[in-house]
């Protein structure tokens, strides 16, 4: 198919449309052997007129059909360590070093030390636990929002929130971010305070991962108080306690300060 | 400004002819598949460094012992490098769909992965996650669904700042949506709507291609048009994605390509293209266009017939709407670039992808159907003689013919046929 060679300059000339040529009606037109109206086409999803082009379309997602680009680079650095005060990780690749920032010192509050995946919900950490006149408020109106990022919802209590969380967005009812802020006064007996306390005690350390696996060699649970009730339709293993949500990051010289 | 992006996996190492009887026999695959509606593909991460680094070990099938070995070690192992290794190995084995198999009948073993993931080690969260992604990409539904206890969690981080990490949670939630409606069902009340409509914002290509991949899978499912594309076109994501396609130096192959597919579905489901049109659309594909013919004529074989199809799929679906005409000035498509543009397009098609010139010329159906000037271009910019070419192609003839139809009568009919002897240079073969 030949293209005239003006087309090209054409394209990268300026904007513009033409001017419809006049027509003019053959006064025959009444007795023409046929009518024809333009008129634009349009197909539906599912219309067979695109069976070649999604063909091609899952050739590509499926990479049979092509690479998009050349070969990644991944560059080997010289050794280093992380920067951040009290963490001694060692790294040779950069984005080995960009997800330990982001997972460990990025989003970590001032007060208590805990890092949480998002700004979002480091914001409402520090709000829900740190923030005195949050309780002031809290007693009288429903301050607890809902961690879905779109719903506006806001509840009384953090279990009310979470009842929310478990029935209307099918969370988890260990949602690992969402951890019931411990009240003032004694040490409650359930939760894994009195759990992490322990871990802490056995070896003077917090231990690193995942503060559910922390439980997970611990004394049986203690029993529900009475006023607690277990709204959700399906059991929580005794093996699985609510944790204090992320595990510090770096050691601690003393205990950990049970009034918060 | 067509910058390239990083591959994902290396060329097969196996010779041309068997190569080309895979595709063909793919291609066969998925034309049935199509026709049964159950069109459904999933895309593989796999660094390519650590194929690499791992080259030459095959992919062993791991019993109930050894995989419980490994997720002890990982979870209690005392040396960091050792907990990472294990999990390495796990992840290789989950290649195989027998390990899979095995990993999802093991009690407690979602648990402890589900757990890895959201751990504080970064580096065992990376690998429990790719161990995700192996299992999402399964063709078995049990081991896919398997994976579900994790939506809530894949969500949260892509809220978080790590691009790798966020990448591979796309591609995870991507494979998870196109599986079955039931994983639909959970994800839509967690909120991937408008979890999406935030990450999108990331200044990343390799998440925003991942994005784009997710997003076009969940507007590729059945329900799609009456449970997910009112929230899809009621947040922040159409102006985001038509940002995405603007020509200019930022515009990267991979990312336009999975948004324009993004667009297309939710434009041929016709839920409310008249809100996209004032959003833009028209404009910014018609921008898009001229780009790409000045791309094709530029580059060889960079895969630009992956983008010109669904561009091309948009723009005539939405000149089929009355706010394509109702809506005034800069969002109207007006400039006769267009045609001059997309017969460079149709040139380019005849050569690389044949099979694709109907649609093209659906679209010049659909631009001179009700616009007289358009149809002057056409003749003025003596484009009648490269379209009568195209009655050599068995597969355009119908549509060919409409456009010859709609060109004689210059775009306004009906009248009759005396209109061809306005213009002599023209001779009907």
């Amino acid at each position: 198919m030949q293209l005239p060679p003006a087309l090209h300059a054409r394209l990268a000339g300026a904007p513009g449309s033409a001017e419809p040529l006049p027509v003019e009606r053959d006064p025959a037109a009444r007795t023409a052997p046929f009518r024809f109206a333009p008129r634009p086409v349009r197909f539906p999803r599912e219309h067979d007129f695109f069976e070649e082009g999604d063909v091609q379309r899952h050739l590509y997602l499926q990479d049979v059909l092509m690479q998009v680009g050349g070969a990644p680079e991944r560059p080997r650095v010289p050794e280093f360590t992380c920067q951040v005060a009290g963490c001694c990780q060692v790294f040779d690749a950069l984005e080995d070093y960009e997800h330990h920032y982001h997972t460990l010192h990025r989003n970590v509050c001032s007060f208590c030390k805990r890092a949480f995946p998002s700004g979002h919900l480091l914001d409402t950490h520090i709000l829900e636990w740190h923030d005195s006149l949050f309780q002031i408020l809290a007693e009288r109106q429903d301050m607890y929002q809902c961690l879905v990022e779109g719903c506006t919802e806001k509840f009384r209590t953090s279990r009310d929130r979470k009842e929310h969380l478990v029935m209307r967005h099918l969370y988890p009812a260990d949602f690992r971010f969402d951890k019931p802020r411990k009240s003032r006064g004694p040490v409650m007996p359930g939760a894994a305070e009195q759990v992490l306390a322990e871990a802490l005690g056995d070896d003077g350390v917090p231990s690193e991962g995942d503060a559910m696996e922390v439980c997970s060699e611990h004394v049986e649970p203690p029993p529900v108080p009475a006023g607690e009730r277990r709204a959700y339709s399906h059991r929580i293993p005794s093996t699985i306690c609510f944790g204090q949500g992320a595990s510090r990051g770096f050691k601690r010289a003393k205990k950990r300060n049970k009034h918060q | 400004m067509w910058s390239r992006q990083r591959g994902r996996l290396k060329p097969l190492c196996c010779g041309v002819e068997e190569l080309r009887c895979r595709r063909r026999e793919r291609e066969a695959a998925l034309r049935k598949a199509r026709r049964e509606q159950q069109l459904v593909s999933k895309r593989l991460l796999r660094d390519e460094a650590l194929e690499e680094a791992e080259e030459g070990c095959v992919a062993m099938i791991f019993g109930e012992a050894e995989i419980q070995q490994f997720l002890q070690l990982a979870q209690r192992g005392t040396e960091e490098k050792e907990r990472e290794g294990a999990l390495v190995s796990l992840r290789r084995g989950l290649q195989r769909p027998e390990t899979q198999q095995t990993f999802i009948r093991l009690e407690g073993s979602i648990r402890t992965l589900v757990g890895l993931l959201t751990s504080n080690q970064a580096l065992l969260q990376l690998e429990a996650a790719r161990c995700l992604h192996e299992l999402s990409h399964s063709e078995q539904s049990a081991v896919v669904e398997a994976c579900l206890p994790a939506t809530s969690y894949l969500l949260t981080y892509l809220s978080g700042h790590s691009s790798d990490f966020i990448e591979l949670c796309l591609y995870t939630l991507g494979n998870l949506i196109v599986e079955s409606e039931a994983v639909r069902r959970q994800l839509l009340p967690q909120g991937i709507v408008p979890a999406l409509a935030a990450c999108i914002q990331s200044p990343h290509l390799t998440v925003l291609e991942a994005l784009g991949y997710a997003l076009s899978q969940l507007l590729q499912a059945k329900e799609a048009p009456e449970k997910i594309i009112p929230s899809v076109l009621g947040s922040t994501l159409p102006q985001h994605m038509l940002q995405l396609l603007q020509p200019g130096p930022k515009l990267n192959l991979g990312v336009a390509v999975e948004f324009a597919w993004c667009l297309h579905y939710i434009i041929c489901s016709q839920v409310n293209n008249a809100l996209l049109i004032t959003q833009g659309a028209l404009s910014t594909l018609g921008l898009l266009l001229l780009d790409l013919a000045g791309a094709v004529q530029r580059t060889e074989d960079a895969g630009l017939e992956l983008l010109a199809c669904p561009v091309l799929r948009c723009l005539s679906n939405l000149l089929t709407e009355a706010a394509a005409e109702a809506v005034g000035g800069q969002l109207q498509l007006r400039d006769e670039r267009v045609v001059a543009a997309l017969f460079i397009l149709l040139q380019f098609l005849l050569q690389k992808q044949p099979s694709l010139l109907p649609e093209g010329l659906w679209l010049l159906n659909n631009l001179t159907a009700n616009s007289p000037s358009f149809c002057t271009s056409l003749l003025s910019l003596d484009l009648i003689e490269p379209l009568l070419h195209l009655l050599s192609v068995s597969n355009v003839v119908s549509v060919l013919r409409k456009v010859l139809l709609t060109v004689s009568v210059c775009g306004q009919g009906p009248c009759s046929p005396p209109c061809w002897t306005r213009w002599p240079s023209l001779t009907l073969k």
